[in-house]
């Protein structure tokens, strides 16, 4: 119970923040921070503990995405179906695929992901009658206020992290991690790997497909080319995964929220400081550190993940004994 | 019959191209047992080299010369600063490595960007545009001069690969790095060396490709997943599979482009690589045994 402490107090907190925190920019970015720790836990299942490293989340996010948008377009039907079908839309495509790409190891797996994500993001662009190609999908949004739609994203993130520990700690759970560290070793104990590695990846299909369907309803429009995008989608998904701690139930959930930070410091000059900077010191060089950081996210990006993998290659989460012993001089037994 | 033949000389002129991208990839992936996704970011890199010295008035075919080592340098620096020390690492996902490589490949094409900005760049020489006949199939003349150098490029690393000292070396590693390290190979320098001739090769391709594509920042993304096609269809780590990967690619997507049209053309690579993946799982390796 005692472990389970910190998460059940964060979650209190987390749903009480509207109740005081009225602000959109905020709620916008709580709300992306959700949605990532739904994609990063998922990945993280997927790769962190069933070793299938994937670089095409983006094509299960996308799925759920379309699912939505073509639901609404085509069958007038409310997005918010979507979010009923957009996970098992994600498995459908993700299973066959599964199927015959699992054959395959490692890398290849990794190289397999990668086309799947190109053959749907292309897919998506030319069959312009039935996806509306590159011009992509807009829907009126249901509610103007952004607190309901931070709600559902409070309740997917948490239904994904407990879903995510009940399965890690069930016998599937020490299945994953046993194709994770021994592909024939588990093989040879009757293990059926090809099987968990489908089930796993369904688990990771599902969730990121519903994410996906949250983004349709939340942001309101798509293009293949913001679903199915390998760098602020798949690649994300994987640096969520790796610097909040690969193979750890709650480190995606902290990467999540190193992530959305550093992108939406990136993105706004770190919160406007320089350009306060140099509007107060009149200085114009600081004024154009800001426009130049506004346009590095993408850099910060590449360099952080340079840098995570180089120094603490297991996260912050999973190296927090590192940590803790580097950076607070405390013994990591005690 | 003619647009086929005409569509067959495209697609070959292309893969010979494609084939000097792919063997660059195909040692890095041999020897380290990495696939290196910055691969088209390094070409990305080398085409802009081409592109600072055509404006100041250097032939692209020289700057080769420039840009080789110029990719030699930082492939070594890439490989001995950021992926060699992962090796030692104790991390439980294996491919850290690759990860690390997608890193460098964003944080490369951002650097470009800032640079030089999103526009595209085009390098016009005077034999950009300039085409020769045969019976009725035109030749571009500056994709078969490439053809030309590509082809000794490829020709003189396999020789380097199967005659010289170094070129056992690697062989060596990309086998057994276990054993080679027993022989007294080095397999540590071997790995750094081996990354720098990848970047070189790849380098070479992006200047041969500079006077007849248009350059701009994002152009590695595209490339790097030809390269890992190639390399999938030849077989990993083999050299004359990424020949054959090569010239199977071009020749697949100028078919493709003709008989489907334009907007087919990353599809078919994609289908292609996929077929692959299920019915000849190992690739063309499988088939020579090179």
């Amino acid at each position: 119970m005692k472990k389970n402490l910190l998460p059940i107090l964060l979650l209190a907190v987390l749903a009480a923040v509207p109740l005081v925190l009225q602000d959109n920019y905020y709620l916008h970015l709580l709300i992306l921070f959700l949605m990532w720790v739904v994609i990063g836990s998922a990945w993280n299942l997927i790769a962190g503990y069933t070793g299938q490293v994937s670089f095409g989340d983006a094509a299960f996010f996308g799925c759920g995405a379309y699912t939505a948008g073509l639901l609404a377009t085509h069958f007038g039907v409310s997005t918010w179906w979507g979010l009923a079908l957009g996970g098992f839309t994600a498995v459908a495509v993700g299973l066959p695929f599964g199927w015959i790409c699992f054959r395959m190891r490692g890398a290849y797996f990794a190289l397999a992901t990668l086309a799947l994500n190109e053959v749907l993001r292309h897919g998506a662009t030319i069959a312009e009658g039935f996806t509306g190609g590159m011009v992509g999908i807009l829907i009126m949004p249901s509610f103007v206020s952004k607190i309901p739609y931070y709600y559902i994203a409070l309740a997917l993130a948490a239904a994904s992290l407990a879903s995510l520990q009940w399965v890690v700690r069930s016998k599937p759970g020490y299945y994953f991690v046993s194709i994770r560290e021994d592909q024939d070793a588990a093989e040879s104990l009757g293990i059926d790997t090809h099987l968990y590695k489908m089930l796993s990846l369904a688990y990771a299909a599902f969730w990121t497909g519903m994410a996906g369907a949250l983004y349709m309803n939340y942001m309101g429009f798509i293009d293949p080319h913001v679903v199915f995008n390998l760098h602020d989608i798949s690649i994300m998904a994987i640096l969520v995964g790796i610097v909040g701690g690969v193979g750890t139930v709650y480190g995606p959930a902290v990467g999540s929220f190193v992530m959305v930070t550093v992108q939406e410091m990136f993105r706004s000059g770190f919160f406007g400081l320089f350009k306060w900077l140099g509007a107060v010191s009149g200085s114009d060089s600081l004024v154009r550190v800001a426009a130049v950081l506004t346009q590095a996210h993408v850099l910060g990006f590449g360099l952080l993940v340079v840098v995570v993998i180089l120094f603490l290659p297991n996260g912050i989460v999973g190296d927090w004994p590192k940590i803790r012993k580097r950076v607070f001089r405390l013994d990591a037994g005690a | 019959m003619d647009v086929f033949l005409q569509t067959l000389v495209a697609g070959v002129l292309k893969g010979g191209l494609y084939a000097l991208i792919g063997i660059g990839m195909t040692l890095i992936m041999g020897v380290m047992g990495i696939i290196n996704l910055a691969h088209g970011q390094l070409m990305m890199l080398a085409m802009y080299v081409t592109f600072v010295l055509n404006t100041m008035g250097v032939d692209p075919y020289f700057s080769l010369f420039v840009a080789m080592p110029l990719l030699f340098l930082l492939g070594v620096g890439l490989q001995k600063f950021l992926l060699n020390p992962l090796i030692k690492a104790d991390t439980i996902l294996p491919e850290n490595q690759v990860l690390m490589t997608v890193g460098i490949g964003m944080a490369l094409t951002e650097i470009v960007r800032f640079g030089f900005t999103s526009d595209y760049k085009y390098i016009t020489t005077t034999y950009s545009n300039e085409t020769f006949f045969l019976g009725k199939i035109s030749f571009s003349m500056a994709l078969t001069i490439a053809f030309g150098i590509a082809i000794a490029f490829t020709v003189a690393m396999f020789f380097f690969l199967i005659k010289t000292d170094l070129g056992r070396s690697i062989r060596a590693t990309a086998q057994d790095k276990d054993a080679a390290t027993l022989m007294g190979v080095n397999t540590g320098r071997i790995t750094v060396i081996t990354f720098g001739l990848g970047s070189a090769l790849v380098a070479a391709a992006g200047c041969l490709l500079a006077p007849v594509y248009y350059i701009f920042p994002d152009l590695g993304g595209p490339f790097t997943a030809k390269a890992f096609i190639i390399t999938i269809l030849g077989g990993l780590g083999s050299t004359v599979g990424a020949i054959f990967g090569g010239v199977t690619l071009g020749l697949a997507e100028s078919m493709g482009a003709t008989y489907f049209g334009m907007e087919y053309e990353d599809i078919i690579g994609l289908t292609i690589f996929v077929l692959v993946l299920l019915f000849l799982p190992g690739g063309f390796k499988r088939l020579t045994k090179v």
